[in-house]
């Protein structure tokens, strides 16, 4: 219980810090982040951006480790983890594409503009609802668990491609693109101290939320299941 | 060789009753005319042509090649199957059988679309030949693949695509890009990075499919 209490607080403590804190051109106080060029007064949004499409793709890979573990022990809890993973991962997906181009209008003028990484992040949200689709496509339980754990495998081996290696050797408008001189990957520690923080804190709360919820989404999954089993079976 | 020979029967039930084939045609001759009437009397530039060129191409793969499968199960033959032949004897049988589809198939449309459009003119030919073989071979693996996933699922017909566009993506992305490099006359040597991509996605491919098949296939 205190560990909720304390996750709590922190993610309002970041969500607050990443909104109020001011950028100012030279940083005086503590709480007080610095111009980046390029970016200016829309930085902040690294902050919640940063955070949710790591988790996707965090989410991703938990979906597909899980779809493995399946195919080699025939467990169906595994199956439910994946699941479960894959559930918050599409949400997660969506939270980054949103955010994303409630940035890009600040930034670059247009909601969507077919950047290589926002290319990459609506082919990750296509995986991921086909994936749903092969899901509810197929009645018995095992041959279920079974091709989505196949296709997870599969997708999983195209999301390297479109998240890490694409948007890096393509030119496009986000930061970290083949043609960008100034911003680059902001994470490389460029970052003021402060800032560091804030982002470092946000990506730590994000993901025991993350973790926190994928927990009781499979344990939730697989107490249905057996309900379900013992209701059927009179 | 069991694969070849599960290919030939594929080949000659095919033939026979040529349903497969035709009705291919009939949807590449209809998908081109779409377009064109769509266009109309507008100038298209160059590099659209090319890329209008790959989207005809993908929607036709997905109008032809989950044959290879769903017809097993429709006549109740892929029970049969499971037990004359290994799972990788019968990915292989498929596969030749869905590469040569890709290939007649994507001719005919290669040569359709340059004599339909005037702005589709190729400068080098020999990037277009390389991006059309790779490309061809990954598709009709990675096609190939979904097909015996969905062959197992419901609405198969409305499902292929669906699963197979985002596997295609990266395949479809770069070949595009390519296509319209040879369209401009870019040099091999530039356009070597894209051509890496390509090929390391037919390995890639091609891997991941005959250690997943096994799984797909057995019940």
């Amino acid at each position: 219980m205190i560990w909720k209490i304390f996750l709590f607080l922190l993610l309002c403590f970041v969500s607050i810090a990443g909104i109020a804190f001011p950028i100012v051109q030279s940083p005086t106080k503590w709480y007080e982040f610095p111009f980046i060029l390029g970016l200016e007064q829309n930085a902040k949004i690294i902050f919640f951006h940063v955070p949710t499409s790591w988790l996707t793709v965090i989410a991703f890979l938990m979906s597909t480790i899980f779809s493995i573990q399946y195919l080699r022990k025939k467990n169906l809890d595994d199956d439910a983890k994946s699941y479960a993973a894959a559930q918050l991962g599409i949400i997660f997906c969506i939270l980054a594409t949103v955010t994303g181009s409630v940035w890009s209008k600040f930034a670059w003028g247009s909601f969507w503009s077919w950047d290589p990484r926002q290319t990459s992040i609506f082919a990750l949200l296509l995986i991921y609802g086909a994936w749903f689709a092969l899901r509810s496509a197929i009645e018995s339980e095992d041959k279920r668990a079974t091709l989505s754990a196949v296709y997870s495998i599969i997708a999983f081996l195209t999301v390297p491609f479109f998240i890490f290696i694409m948007p890096r050797i393509m030119t496009g408008l986000h930061p970290g693109s083949a043609d960008d001189t100034n911003a680059g990957p902001i994470i490389d520690f460029k970052m003021n101290f402060s800032m560091q923080l804030i982002f470092f804190l946000s990506m730590i709360g994000f993901t025991i939320l993350y973790f926190w919820m994928w927990n009781l989404g499979y344990k939730s999954i697989i107490l249905k299941e057996k309900i379900n089993r013992q209701l059927t079976r009179g | 060789m069991k694969s070849y020979a599960l290919f030939q029967k594929d080949f000659h039930s095919e033939l026979r009753t040529r349903y497969a084939i035709n009705s291919l045609a009939m949807f590449i001759i209809v998908a081109i005319s779409v377009i064109l009437f769509s266009i109309g009397n507008e100038n298209i530039s160059p590099g659209l042509t090319g890329g209008l060129f790959w989207v005809i191409i993908f929607f036709s793969a997905m109008s032809g090649l989950s044959r290879a499968f769903v017809s097993e199960e429709e006549r109740g033959t892929s029970l049969t199957l499971q037990l004359i032949a290994s799972p990788a004897t019968v990915f292989t049988g498929k596969l030749l059988f869905n590469l040569i589809l890709v290939f007649l198939m994507n001719i005919v449309i290669t040569l359709l679309y340059s004599m339909l459009f005037a702005e589709f003119i190729i400068q080098n030919y020999l990037l277009f030949f390389l991006t059309f073989v790779f490309g061809n071979i990954g598709i009709a693996i990675s096609s190939t693949l979904i097909a015996a996933i969905i062959a197992k699922a419901g609405s198969k017909g409305t499902l292929y695509p669906v699963l197979s566009f985002p596997i295609l993506l990266p395949l479809i992305l770069t070949s595009v890009k390519l296509t319209s490099f040879a369209i401009d006359g870019v040099p091999i040597s530039e356009a070597f990075f894209e051509l890496a991509i390509v090929l390391c996605y037919d390995i890639i491919m091609i891997s991941a499919s005959y250690m997943l098949f096994d799984f797909i296939w057995k019940d």
